[in-house]
């Protein structure tokens, strides 16, 4: 498979990436080299393994049900949370009007 | 007078306890080398003298007080800039985190810190971690303390990820590193520059706090001079958190403690499949002399074969960008570090305008790589089959692993090249990782040891691949190679 202008311009957009159309046409045939080295994965016969889900045997542990159970992940830490925002306001994240 | 910063992380321990010297001397003499060399090796984007200087003013008020001292009471490190350190500006090498202070210490950094040692600095890298070279980072190239011995002065690549990590060891900056290896972020660079360093069984260090790559292949390790002092570094960093649903619920070996040469009644493999056509004369003797090591230390060496090799690279370079698409999602320009609003912009155009201005090239490769292969009608093609194929490439490692205890192979095809040399093909830059990626894919422990000189008077890295959990047997084969090997090349001073 290969992509093409368009393709790649709609990938960008998913990707949240503006991306100018001279910087499209010089990745259109980067992402191409890259794909179509790793298609040789498709000649690999896979029939005997499932898709890995973990690398190492472990088992997914729960928290305790309390509060703060951790207290430098629980809560209380509004200021901590919004120290690094680039447009705090009012104790919430800023952002431009989502709302027409 | 010695020269503190010739001392091993093992010597610097010994001497601060004995009282030879005082961590605030070895902090001095340390934090003067980072200072002497930022200007001509761009080792480090932050240097934090005062941090250095006030953990060593602890330790030696402790010991003072006849206090009992951590494992690495008086020991300064650098610290890569991909551990989030608390009120210390944390980057992964991005223009979109620049800037960012976090308001928490990496769980793997709060470990050595407890444990008595302090920062130099935050050390550079690729751009979240995103190469082999290190001329990815926002920050600047970070330029390899060697040289070519062809009398010119071509600027060479410390290696990558960690490339900042391989050039402070090194260059004597610090005496040993944190580093993070996705896909050979530590062996890759720690080969180009003469040093050790391993990654463990992924799980053993928390991944609480590092600024994530690729999550199911990203691990924590330390990069020393030594064998002994990455056994030292890893003992402290490794250790279960309950803040990573992947750190392992294991109580931590005495690694140091356990080493030994000795390799007799053990097996060590050598991949058919590593030998490639046209491999590097002076790769391939490093190897033999390897093979020739081991024997020599007790070890039967056998013949193993991991087929699948040929497809480990293709099928990392699906799943570490897909990860890689998913993880850099959080970066909005909302939350913290770069904000691009463009006059009239909306919540959308914020996001694409402020990730435009905030990733680099690579990095935006490799979102869109991931983004496609994750996208509708491609899922399955790529990266149903990628982890398929990653399955049977960690099944080959479990079947080695029936006939031997541990595997030999070149840390990297080649030794170090120069600065410019293979960044103008991502393909090319790939191919630098094939040796290391394959243990990244399985999970499995990993280390990289110094095994020579190449004809250009570079480094070249011997690789030990073990069992899962099986740190002490790596690091024992890769001290076995150490005592033989007789490393003592060092980049000659000219920064």
């Amino acid at each position: 498979m290969s992509v093409d202008i368009a393709t790649v311009a709609k990938i960008a957009a998913l990707a949240r990436l503006k991306v100018s159309d001279a910087e499209l046409a010089a990745m259109v045939p980067e992402l191409n080299g890259i794909l179509a080295w790793v298609e040789q994965l498709g000649e690999v016969d896979v029939s005997s393994a499932e898709p890995m889900t973990a690398v190492i045997e472990n088992h997914l542990r729960l928290r305790e049900d309390v509060i703060n159970a951790d207290p430098l992940t629980g809560g209380g830490k509004r200021d901590a949370v919004l120290a690094n925002a680039p447009a705090a306001e009012h104790g919430f994240f800023g952002v431009p009007k989502v709302i027409e | 007078m010695t020269d503190l910063t010739d001392l091993t992380v093992a010597e610097i321990r010994t001497g601060v306890a004995g009282g030879s010297f005082t961590a605030t001397e070895v902090a001095g003499a340390f934090n003067a080398n980072v200072a002497a060399a930022q200007q001509a090796l761009n080792a480090f984007i932050v240097a934090t003298p005062e941090k250095a200087l006030e953990a060593a003013a602890s330790v030696d008020a402790d010991r003072a007080a006849g206090k009992v001292l951590g494992k690495l009471a008086g020991v300064p490190i650098g610290m890569k800039d991909l551990f989030c350190t608390k009120g210390v500006q944390t980057t992964a090498a991005s223009h979109i985190l620049e800037g960012f202070k976090p308001e928490y210490e990496s769980s793997v950094s709060q470990r050595l810190w407890d444990a008595g040692a302090g920062m130099l600095g935050k050390l550079n890298l690729d751009q979240f971690a995103m190469g082999s070279s290190n001329e990815t980072s926002y920050f600047g190239n970070v330029i390899s303390p060697w040289k070519r011995n062809d009398g010119g002065n071509a600027a060479l690549a410390p290696g990558g990820s960690s490339g900042g990590s391989s050039a402070a060891v090194a260059a004597r900056l610090c005496p040993a590193a944190t580093g993070t290896d996705t896909g050979g972020s530590i062996r890759q660079p720690a080969a180009f520059t003469g040093i050790s360093g391993i990654k463990p069984t992924y799980g053993r260090c928390s991944r609480w706090g590092i600024v994530a790559f690729a999550s199911s292949l990203d691990q924590a390790g330390p990069m020393a001079r030594d064998v002994r002092d990455c056994a030292i570094m890893l003992e402290v960093m490794a250790g279960f958190d309950a803040k990573d649903s992947t750190s392992l619920d294991m109580a931590v070996p005495a690694w140091e403690a356990g080493l030994s040469g000795d390799l007799k009644g053990k097996k060590v493999g050598i991949p058919r499949e590593y030998r490639l056509d046209g491999m590097d004369d002076d790769v391939a003797k490093s190897w033999e002399d390897g093979i020739a090591w081991l024997k020599d230390a007790g070890a039967e060496v056998v013949d193993i074969s991991l087929p699948h090799t040929k497809y480990a690279l293709p099928c990392y370079y699906i799943i570490a960008p897909a990860e890689a698409s998913s993880n850099l999602a959080r970066y909005d320009g909302v939350r913290y570090g770069l904000r691009d609003l463009p006059d009239g912009a909306g919540l959308q155009d914020m996001y694409a305008a402020t990730r435009a201005a905030g990733f680099g090239a690579e990095v935006k490769r490799r979102i869109l790589i991931g983004t496609y292969v994750l996208s509708a009608g491609f899922y399955d093609a790529y990266y149903t089959q990628a982890q398929k194929v990653r399955t049977l490439i960690s099944r080959d490692f479990t079947e080695a692993f029936k006939v031997c205890d541990v595997i030999l192979a070149p840390t990297a095809p080649s030794a170090a090249f120069a600065l410019g040399e293979k960044s103008a093909d991502p393909l090319e830059m790939y191919l630098n990782d094939v040796f290391s990626v394959p243990a990244s894919l399985a999970g499995l422990p990993a280390m990289s040891v110094p095994a020579g000189l190449n004809r250009e008077g570079l480094p070249l890295g011997l690789q030990l691949i073990g069992r899962p959990f099986d740190e002490q047997g790596v690091l024992n084969a890769g001290l076995a190679i150490e005592a033989r090997a007789g490393f003592s090349a060092r980049p000659e001073r000219w920064w």
